[in-house]
């Protein structure tokens, strides 16, 4: 029983790590504990994935649920009565309705249906766990890492801002402990404690520097969280109201869909707040506030990862139901939509918030199907989508902290001021968009998914689209990227050697796992799809050994640039109408006053305007979560 | 299932064959209006020419993406004639598309600014149909590999006649015909500067040119896919096929763009849905 002590090493060890955090008096002090935390954890994952290897689903009965359990209540009440206090001293009382309503729910069942609650294994282990808890250890940690730079940067840049970072780096670590205590819990009440910190941690996240935009969004991203830790909270009280004395997760999924579907509908609505589905993809957009690490802790690794986990988990309960579909639908429109979205943004970070929703959105809609097929694109989503993702969001903080902007018109040329970081976000995004990378991999997986369920077509549609869409925003923002501008100088400078390491890994990450994706696949995905599903999907040998192919290739070509050339080409001046132009791309406009050339991308306002289409989203997605929430409740009406 | 063979004499036929294409091409356009045209042969001593002028670039990065399109669309080619998986064809078309663009956008130009712009909008317009159109003869056939779909006994085209029909539409687009020829045009007439190849000359444009023959006798076998089930009428399709667009190209000027994008994804939306939904409810609510 090794990797029990191993399950709650990582759930507590953060938590010791963040105790450290807030004692220590010294930057040195700091850089050195985040560093080693961060290999500990990264290190102990990685042990307990060979420590499990091969050993399919186990529970763990040996810790005792009380008083566990009470000390988690007492904390939730700890919480409650925080959140209440903000939201009070703050006046959103909404935020305070909710917390009131959501600790009467979890009062209630403690006294009354608490000690009648059926027991159950606490913590287990088993695939899905794994990976989720790989993505967390290592790229949560690699984050962790990166913002010892960038933090420093941060605050040196923003003297307005107060230097809380004693916090900061708490609550970071805080976060990691709950998201492992969240995919490694079995009971529904620790499920439930873990989801409710990482609301907190993350509302305190976004909320960092304290200006008037960052508390509200901080105040948006709770409300909607609390929403969904309502739905959570009935979802439990649900069960413990029908008798059926179920209380595991694991007693959840094998009880049928009779017992399951309505707190499994619940519970995939408190999904849908958390991974930012619309109607509520504002928070996540709102949370581009915070420094960039928090926006890619949050959207990467971790925070909307545990919303898409627990559908992804409780996926054999939708699959082929009414409710299902529904939920299906709400992830498509929001793929469709906010890749949409993502076209008419020029700015950097919030392409990568719409574009985060979106791919949460394919998530979720494979999910919702539920056939082993779609589940196996899910996994593969989270996967390669937390690689990618995390290596943008870093990459654009990187830059942001030296051109002082994230509009992508301003990074014109990247490659030819910062060429390190713009190589590191050109693999970012090509791991987002482009063949073998993992993200087309996983969506050829969707489309064949799709194609296999019922009604799949329409969701083969909708990913048609969508993926055109998603094509058009990355490629414009890479040829941003990679043009030549021929007055540029390179100001890249040193790199913050802990920035450089995150990002270098993260980027070395992208690659080696398309590299190993068969193996990856066998080994980790089949046997949890053998297990749940008794079926495996993968892809033929062929396809695997023409995509390693192109990878090679892909990998080479830039090679060839490094070989000495034979022939000097003749430089020429971009063609300019025939106009005088200096070399730096001036020209002389009416009245012969300089003019300089601006290249600027296509956003296509009056068709994929923000407003427009959110909106549309929001009745749209809204009519639907009231027709899934009906339908689970109405068996007989929906079949 | 890959047949090596396949792949190897199309790298090597196909420029030859595209080539040819392109020069008939050439010449029915002359006929249509009411020139004499040059000989089938011209593509040819045109690309032999650029090979011979001098190598003037903006930057070096516009040669590497140039040899990168050309190799990715090779390998694209040869991956469908091989008999490989159509999905994974149509991604790896992408990509080598994406280096077109990419070398557009490098040399940081206006002109091939625009057209790296209008580039990306058309493989945003004909991206779903063509997505949509592996996915009919994935139902039809109940394969995605172009072998299998290849050999099949079943009438596809009659199965998935609609999807045939969008598939026709967007492929006007994919062979920059007008009026869909938006992001650079064959036409001096409608276009005075050359778009997305503005900033390419030389080899580079030789290169792309090249590029093109090999896309073309990939479409062209897309086509065929559609009525696989006889050789001869197969021929005769694409023929057709070629014919008619070689008459929509001379017969209309150029759409704005936003028209090729709406209508595309309005086609593309309309005959896949009614299509597919046709078909899954005929099969009795399977795939």
């Amino acid at each position: 029983m090794q990797f029990v002590q191993l399950l709650l090493f990582l759930i507590l060890f953060p938590l010791i790590a963040a105790v450290f955090m807030l004692c220590i008096r010294k930057e040195i002090e700091r850089i050195l504990i985040v560093k080693l935390s961060a290999l500990l954890i990264g290190v102990a994952t990685v042990f307990l994935l060979f420590l499990t290897f091969d050993k399919g689903a186990q529970l763990v009965s040996a810790i005792p649920a009380e008083p566990v359990g009470l000390v988690m209540f007492v904390l939730e009440i700890l919480i409650a009565v925080f959140i209440l206090y903000l939201g009070l001293k703050h006046r959103k009382y909404v935020v305070v309705g909710l917390i009131v309503v959501q600790s009467a729910m979890m009062i209630y069942f403690e006294v009354v249906y608490a000690h009648s609650a059926g027991a159950t294994s606490n913590l287990f282990i088993d695939e899905l766990s794994n990976i989720l808890a790989l993505i967390i250890g290592i790229i949560g940690s690699l984050i962790c890492v990166y913002s010892l730079g960038y933090m420093k940067f941060f605050h040196e840049s923003h003297p307005e801002v107060k230097d809380r970072r004693n916090m900061f780096f708490c609550i970071l670590f805080v976060f990691l402990s709950a998201m492992f205590g969240l995919v490694f819990s079995n009971n529904l009440l620790w499920v439930y404690f873990f989801w409710e910190v990482t609301t907190l941690c993350s509302f305190l996240l976004i909320g960092y520097t304290k200006t008037g935009e960052a508390t509200n969004n901080a105040f948006n991203a709770l409300w909607m969280n609390l929403l969904g830790g309502i739905a959570f909270a009935g979802a439990i009280l649900y069960l413990a109201m029908s008798g059926s004395n179920i209380i595991g997760l694991d007693q959840l999924l094998a009880s049928g869909k009779v017992i399951a579907l309505i707190p499994a509908a619940l519970i995939g609505f408190a999904g849908l707040t958390k991974a930012a589905q619309l109607p509520f993809s504002s928070w996540l957009v709102g949370a581009m506030v915070a420094p960039t690490p928090v926006s890619a802790l949050l959207h990467s690794s971790t925070m909307v990862k545990a919303g898409v986990y627990i559908i992804v988990r409780l996926a054999p309960i939708f699959q082929s139901t009414f409710t299902g579909y529904m939920l299906a639908l709400v992830g498509g429109l929001t793929f469709l939509l906010a890749s949409g979205i993502a076209v008419s943004q020029s700015n950097a970070k919030r392409v990568l918030a719409y574009s985060t929703i979106a791919n949460l959105g394919l998530i979720v809609a494979c999910a919702g199907i539920g056939t082993y097929e779609a589940i196996w694109a899910a996994i593969l989503l989270i996967v390669f989508h937390a690689i990618s993702k995390s290596l943008l969001f870093l990459s654009v903080g990187t830059v942001e902290h030296r051109i002082k902007s994230r509009e992508i018109d301003d990074m014109n040329g990247l490659i030819v001021r910062m060429p390190k970081i713009a190589s590191m976000m050109v693999i970012g995004i090509a791991g987002m968009f482009l063949l073998p990378f993992g993200m087309l991999i996983s969506k050829w997986a969707a489309i064949r998914a799709f194609i296999d369920a019922p009604y799949g077509f329409l969701f083969v549609i909708i990913l048609a689209f969508g993926s055109a869409l998603t094509l058009f925003f990355w490629a414009k923002w890479m040829g941003k990227i990679i043009a030549v501008t021929s007055d540029s100088k390179n100001i890249e400078g040193e790199v913050d050697r802990s920035e450089w390491a995150a990002l270098t890994s993260l980027a070395g990450l992208s690659i080696v796992t398309t590299l190993v994706f068969p193996l990856l696949s066998t080994k980790l995905l089949e046997p949890y799809l053998l297990a749940n599903y008794g079926k495996v999907a993968q892809l033929s040998q062929d396809n695997i050994i023409i995509m390693i192919l192109m990878l090679f290739l892909l990998v080479l070509m830039p090679l060839s640039i490094l070989l000495p050339h034979h022939r000097k080409h003749r430089h020429v001046a971009p063609y300019m109408g025939g106009r005088t132009t200096t070399h730096d791309m001036r020209f002389s406009g009416s009245l012969g006053i300089q003019k300089k050339t601006v290249l600027s991308n296509y956003y296509l306002q009056d068709w994929f305007g923000e407003t427009k289409l959110r909106t549309t989203g929001i009745w749209l997605c809204s009519l639907l979560i009231v027709i899934m929430l009906a339908a689970g409740a109405l068996p007989g009406v929906f079949k | 299932m890959i047949n090596i063979v396949w792949a190897i004499i199309f790298v090597l036929v196909a420029p030859i064959v595209g080539g040819l294409i392109a020069g008939i091409d050439r010449k029915i356009t002359a006929h249509m209006q009411g020139r004499v045209g040059p000989s089938i042969l011209q593509p040819f001593w045109d690309v032999g020419k650029l090979f011979e002028k001098e190598h003037a670039v903006v930057n070096e990065t516009q040669i590497f993406y140039a040899i990168c399109y050309v190799i990715f669309m090779a390998f694209t080619g040869a991956l469908f004639f091989a008999g490989g998986d159509l999905l994974l064809v149509i991604f790896a078309l992408t990509l080598a598309q994406v280096f077109l663009v990419l070398g557009a956008f490098a040399a940081n130009s206006p002109y091939s600014y625009v057209g790296a712009e209008r580039e990306l909008l058309q493989i945003m317009a004909y991206e779903p149909m063509v997505i949509l159109a592996a996915v009919g003869m994935f139902v039809a056939t109940k394969s995605f590999n172009v072998s299998d779909i290849a050999a099949s006994t079943t009438p596809v085209v009659l199965l998935i006649p609609g999807i045939f029909l969008g598939f026709l539409y967007v492929l006007t687009i994919k062979l920059r015909k007008s009026p869909f020829d938006i992001s650079t045009s064959h036409h001096a007439h409608q276009e005075i500067v050359k778009g997305v190849t503005t900033e390419f000359s030389g080899p580079s444009l030789g290169l792309i040119e090249i590029t093109h023959w090999y896309e073309t006798v990939l479409l062209l076998g897309f086509v065929w896919l559609f009525f696989g089930f006889n050789p001869l009428i197969a021929v005769i399709a694409v023929i057709v096929v070629y014919l008619l667009e070689i008459l929509i190209d001379n017969t209309n000027a150029r759409v704005r763009w936003q028209m090729a994008v709406k209508s595309s994804w309005l086609i593309a939306l309309v005959v896949s849905m009614i299509n597919l939904a046709a078909l899954y409810f005929l099969n009795g609510g399977v795939s």
